[in-house]
């Protein structure tokens, strides 16, 4: 491990002063209705200092406490993924002349210098994955790629975690091993800071910060492990793949569609769903015409339409599609599960769903059924 | 900026009407080097774009070393097919492409080729079908078989007439339903299978078609003996991106578009005619 300093919380805008005077852009949690969210700022002020949130199964209340520190919330809705892939974005335009002939232009591109500020570890592993998705396989898409490349992430490692996270039960940790520029642990009165890449040791080293003394790099070591010893929920092992793949016709899959909505919110609020649909958007005169790409959602009826048909009309096998997928059949495609265990598609879905509880009521048979035949085997 | 994403100005060179509703567009990059430099294989397929209408992907039907131009087979099913339908000769359009996997056509040399076709959706195997014909000696038996829910669907009927000309070709055409001057078989075509003459190590077999009508073809060929990795299948799935981007046109975990279209069945047996996937 490298050299941890300390910073305390009268100098945290100094940090952030000098991100932004190597050019960055800086986006970090702010409340906004009620919830935490990440957006632009340039003012340590405007970072929720004393906020804490309460998670439970379709439930989120976020509360303004005496307590001090900015990081004692766990996260909201939405972190970075809409910074990195974007929500809804012009991918391409087209122009037609009066003789007919089409010219094309990928839109405009100016990858703006951005600064990721107060990153869970649970967001940072779901970046991890849709560079996967965007950037490492066979085609690359430019815009993603560009946004990566200019892209400074300062993680802030969980002191808390909310009923509804399960990092630990899915394969990480709430501290962030890595793909970070400077990781920050918040103790009594500031922080313990880390490097993680050679841009983030210089920023620590303009600072001028003295090195952190043991207690509070033990504080902060202690405050992690509290974190994750808070975690009550978990999957019934981290490669779901062959456990789902051999129950598709379980009975739970029905029991959990006469609750589920088919609404999409979790696939809204995880950090890794990259499903996207694109569509044309021209313009009265019908010269000219935006190719635009929207995040799209399994759950949705024209996900899976082909000609004429739609191949996932029911809620069942929607569910079954999204769950299959994200804990299953993600490692088939990326060597990984597709589930960092950030417990946001508990949190923001309106019944109440609880992904741990449906992979474990899915698999629990199998697994246990595996384990026996192992062990006498 | 290299976009995986932009397509490519392309040129209506003629337009051939198929039959209701179904027609062949060749086409030609306006770009000369472009065009030279564009190549595919049997069995991929392009993403074509409809000026302020969108994109859709379509199986190439032409062979790979024909000519400078390329063919698609278009039916109409839906709003951006129902715009190409309009076009004409000397319209602009939008490619991209070739994407995906083709026909193991390396692998299929020298051995008997069984091609299984069903419904309309034909054009993926009209490609490897051609391809093998025009290349007649490296191949062994050719078995063409072709289903119809009623004999009106079949397009290229005259082509399917001029067929019988080539030497060591066996043509099997069914129709579930068919009218008075139908010359071919009055039922399932896959019925005939059971009557097929095969080499259990010698054969390939490509299919395309209804999921439903592949199964059955797979379990016919199995009572013949033939390696399940000698089976192959073309698998269609809603397509954005054809990149494995868009998440649309995901089999379990493969995406049709880079994985396929085209599979040995072992690839997707785990799933293959399950609802829902």
């Amino acid at each position: 491990m490298n050299q941890s300093y300390y910073l305390p919380h009268t100098k945290l805008q100094s940090l952030l002063d000098a991100i932004i005077e190597r050019g960055y852009r800086c986006v970090g949690p702010q409340t906004r209705g009620g919830t935490i969210t990440y957006d632009d700022f340039s003012q340590v002020k405007e970072l929720p200092w004393g906020y804490e949130d309460e998670q439970l199964p379709g439930q989120y209340t976020l509360k303004k406490t005496q307590k001090t520190g900015y990081f004692n919330w766990v996260n909201g809705p939405q972190a970075i993924k809409p910074e990195l892939f974007k929500p809804k974005e012009s991918l391409w335009n087209v122009t037609r002349d009066e003789e007919g002939k089409l010219s094309f232009q990928p839109a405009q591109l100016t990858p703006a210098p951005l600064c990721l500020f107060g990153v869970r570890p649970c967001d940072i592993a779901a970046m991890q994955i849709q560079d996967k998705v965007f950037i490492t396989g066979t085609y690359r898409d430019e815009r993603y790629a560009q946004r990566r490349e200019n892209t400074l992430i300062i993680a802030a490692n969980c002191i808390t975690s909310s009923n509804n996270c399960f990092c630990v039960g899915a394969g990480g940790f709430p501290k962030a091993e890595r793909g970070y520029d400077i990781a920050l642990t918040e103790i009594e009165d500031g922080f313990t800071l880390e490097f993680g890449s050679e841009q983030g040791s210089d920023i620590i080293a303009s600072l001028k910060l003295s090195e952190a003394d043991g207690s509070q790099i033990n504080y902060a070591k202690q405050r992690i492990q509290e974190a994750a010893d808070k975690q009550t929920k978990t999957l019934p092992g981290t490669n779901l793949r062959d456990a789902l793949m051999n129950n598709l016709d379980h009975p739970r899959w029905d029991a959990v569609a006469e609750r589920c909505l088919s609404c999409g919110n979790c696939t809204q609020v995880c950090p890794t769903c990259f499903c996207h649909s694109e569509e044309d958007e021209p313009n009265v005169k019908g010269n000219h015409s935006e190719h635009v790409r929207e995040w799209d959602s399994c759950f949705t009826q024209g996900h899976s339409y082909i000609h004429g048909k739609v191949i996932r009309s029911q809620t069942r096998q929607r569910y079954r599609q999204w769950l299959t997928h994200k804990l299953g059949t993600w490692h088939d495609q990326f060597g990984e599960s597709g589930c960092v265990g950030c417990g946001r598609c508990v949190s923001w879905c309106p019944v109440g769903i609880d992904i741990t509880e449906e992979a474990t009521a899915i698999c629990s048979d199998f697994i246990n059924l595996e384990n026996k035949e192992n062990s006498h085997g | 900026m290299d976009d995986t994403y932009l397509p490519n100005e392309a040129k209506i060179i003629e337009r051939i009407h198929e039959g209701p509703g179904i027609f062949t567009l060749r086409l030609q990059f306006t770009d000369p080097k472009i065009n030279e430099a564009y190549t595919f294989a049997p069995g991929q397929f392009n993403m074509l774009y409809l000026h302020g209408v969108g994109e859709i992907a379509i199986s190439i039907v032409s062979d790979p070393h024909s000519d400078e131009y390329y063919n698609h087979t278009i039916r109409v099913v839906g709003r951006v097919t129902r715009g190409f339908e309009q076009l004409e000769c000397g319209d602009c359009i939008g490619i991209r492409g070739p994407y995906g996997r083709g026909w193991p056509l390396e692998k299929a040399k020298g051995k008997d080729v069984v091609v299984i076709t069903g419904g309309l959706g034909c054009a993926p195997v009209v490609s490897v079908f051609n391809y093998i014909i025009n290349r007649r000696s490296e191949f062994g038996t050719i078995s063409l078989m072709q289903g119809v829910k009623h004999s009106s669907d079949l397009i290229f009927r005259e082509r399917f007439q001029r067929l019988k000309d080539i030497p060591n070709i066996k043509i099997y055409v069914g129709a579930d339903k068919s009218d008075m001057h139908w010359p071919w078989y009055k039922g399932r075509v896959l019925d005939l299978v059971p009557k097929m003459e095969l080499n259990p190590d010698n054969t390939i077999a490509f299919m395309c078609g209804p999921e439903m009508m592949m199964k059955a073809a797979v379990e016919a060929l199995a009572e013949h003996n033939i390696d399940e990795t000698d089976l192959y299948l073309n698998m269609e799935r809603n397509m954005h991106c054809a990149v494995g981007h868009c998440g649309h046109c995901q089999y379990g975990g493969q995406f049709i578009c880079k994985d396929g279209p085209v599979f040995s069945y072992p690839e997707i047996k785990e799933l293959f005619a399950k609802e829902g996937f």
